[in-house]
C-alpha cells in the first residue's frame, strides 16, 4: 500500500510517502491511521488530531470507514485551501 | 469538453478569452474569474505564497468539478487553470473560465467553478510573511459555505 502525506502532514510525518505492508487487520481508512500512528512520533503528531485531517483512497476523497485494499494508493492532508 | 490546467507557469487571460471563445459565432457570452495573491493574510503582509498540490489527484477533481458545470448549465467552453509553486503578491493564481450563449449560465457556471474548486480539489496554500515566518493557510466556513449553495441547485432554463 502506498502512502502519500501533503502540506504540514508531510511535515510533521517527515516524509512525502512511503510504502507499506500493512497487516491484515487493518482493513479501513481509520485502522491504517491507528496502525501509521504506532510507526513513529512523527506519525502520531501528524495524526493527533482527527478533525483536521481529510483523506482520499486511490485520488477519490474519503472517509474514515472507507474500506481499504492491498495496492490502494491513500493519501492524508489538512483540509484544502486552493483557488 | 473542458480545458484543464495545473501549470507553474503565468496565466494568460487574453489567451484563455480568445481560446474559450475558440473563433465560435454562437458564443454570446464568457465568464471569467482571475484570482490573484493578496499582500496581507489577517492584516500581515505577505512576501509569497507557495501551492502545493497532488499530482494525479488534482486533474482527476478539477475535471470532475468541470463536467459537472458541464451537466448543469449549457456551456460551449469550459476552462480552469490553477498555478502551483511560489507566487507573489499580485501574481494571478487561479482562472475559470466558461462560454455559454447567453450570460446567465456563462456567470452562474464560473461562480460554481470557483466555489467547489476552493472546497473539492487537494491545493494547498503555505504563506511566507514578511517577517520570514512560513503559515499553511487554515481552510475557512465560508468558503464551505459558498461551495454547500450549490450542492441542490440545478439552474433554471437560460434566458
Amino acid at each position: 500500500m502506498k502512502v502519500l502525506y501533503f502540506a504540514w502532514l508531510k511535515e510533521k510525518v517527515g516524509i512525502a510517502d512511503e510504502e507499506v505492508a500493512v497487516p491484515e487487520e487493518v482493513r479501513t481508512v481509520r485502522g491504517l491511521i491507528a496502525w501509521l500512528s504506532s510507526r513513529s512520533p512523527g506519525h502520531a503528531a501528524a495524526f493527533a488530531d482527527l478533525s483536521v485531517i481529510r483523506c482520499a483512497v486511490n485520488q477519490d476523497f474519503a472517509g474514515l470507514e472507507t474500506p481499504l485494499a492491498p495496492g490502494d494508493e491513500v493519501a492524508f492532508f489538512p483540509p484544502v485551501t486552493g483557488g | 469538453m473542458a480545458r484543464i490546467a495545473v501549470q507553474e507557469a503565468p496565466l494568460d487571460a487574453g489567451a484563455e478569452i480568445a481560446r474559450l471563445g475558440g473563433g465560435r459565432t454562437d458564443v454570446g457570452g464568457i465568464g471569467l474569474f482571475l484570482g490573484a495573491v493578496r499582500d496581507t493574510s489577517a492584516g500581515r503582509p505577505i512576501a509569497s505564497m507557495t501551492l502545493e498540490h497532488y499530482p494525479g489527484m488534482t486533474e482527476r477533481a478539477l475535471a470532475a468539478i468541470a463536467a459537472e458545470a458541464e451537466t448543469r448549465w449549457p456551456l460551449l467552453g469550459c476552462t480552469v487553470i490553477h498555478r502551483v509553486g511560489r507566487l507573489l503578491p499580485g501574481e494571478p493564481i487561479v482562472l475559470v473560465g466558461t462560454a455559454s450563449a447567453h450570460r446567465q449560465a456563462a456567470l452562474e457556471a464560473c461562480a460554481f467553478l470557483i466555489d467547489w474548486l476552493k472546497t473539492k480539489a487537494p491545493f494547498w496554500k503555505r504563506e511566507e510573511f514578511r517577517d520570514g515566518t512560513t503559515e499553511w493557510v487554515a481552510s475557512r466556513s465560508e468558503d464551505e459555505a459558498a461551495a454547500a449553495r450549490w450542492a441542490a441547485a440545478r439552474p433554471e432554463a437560460a434566458e
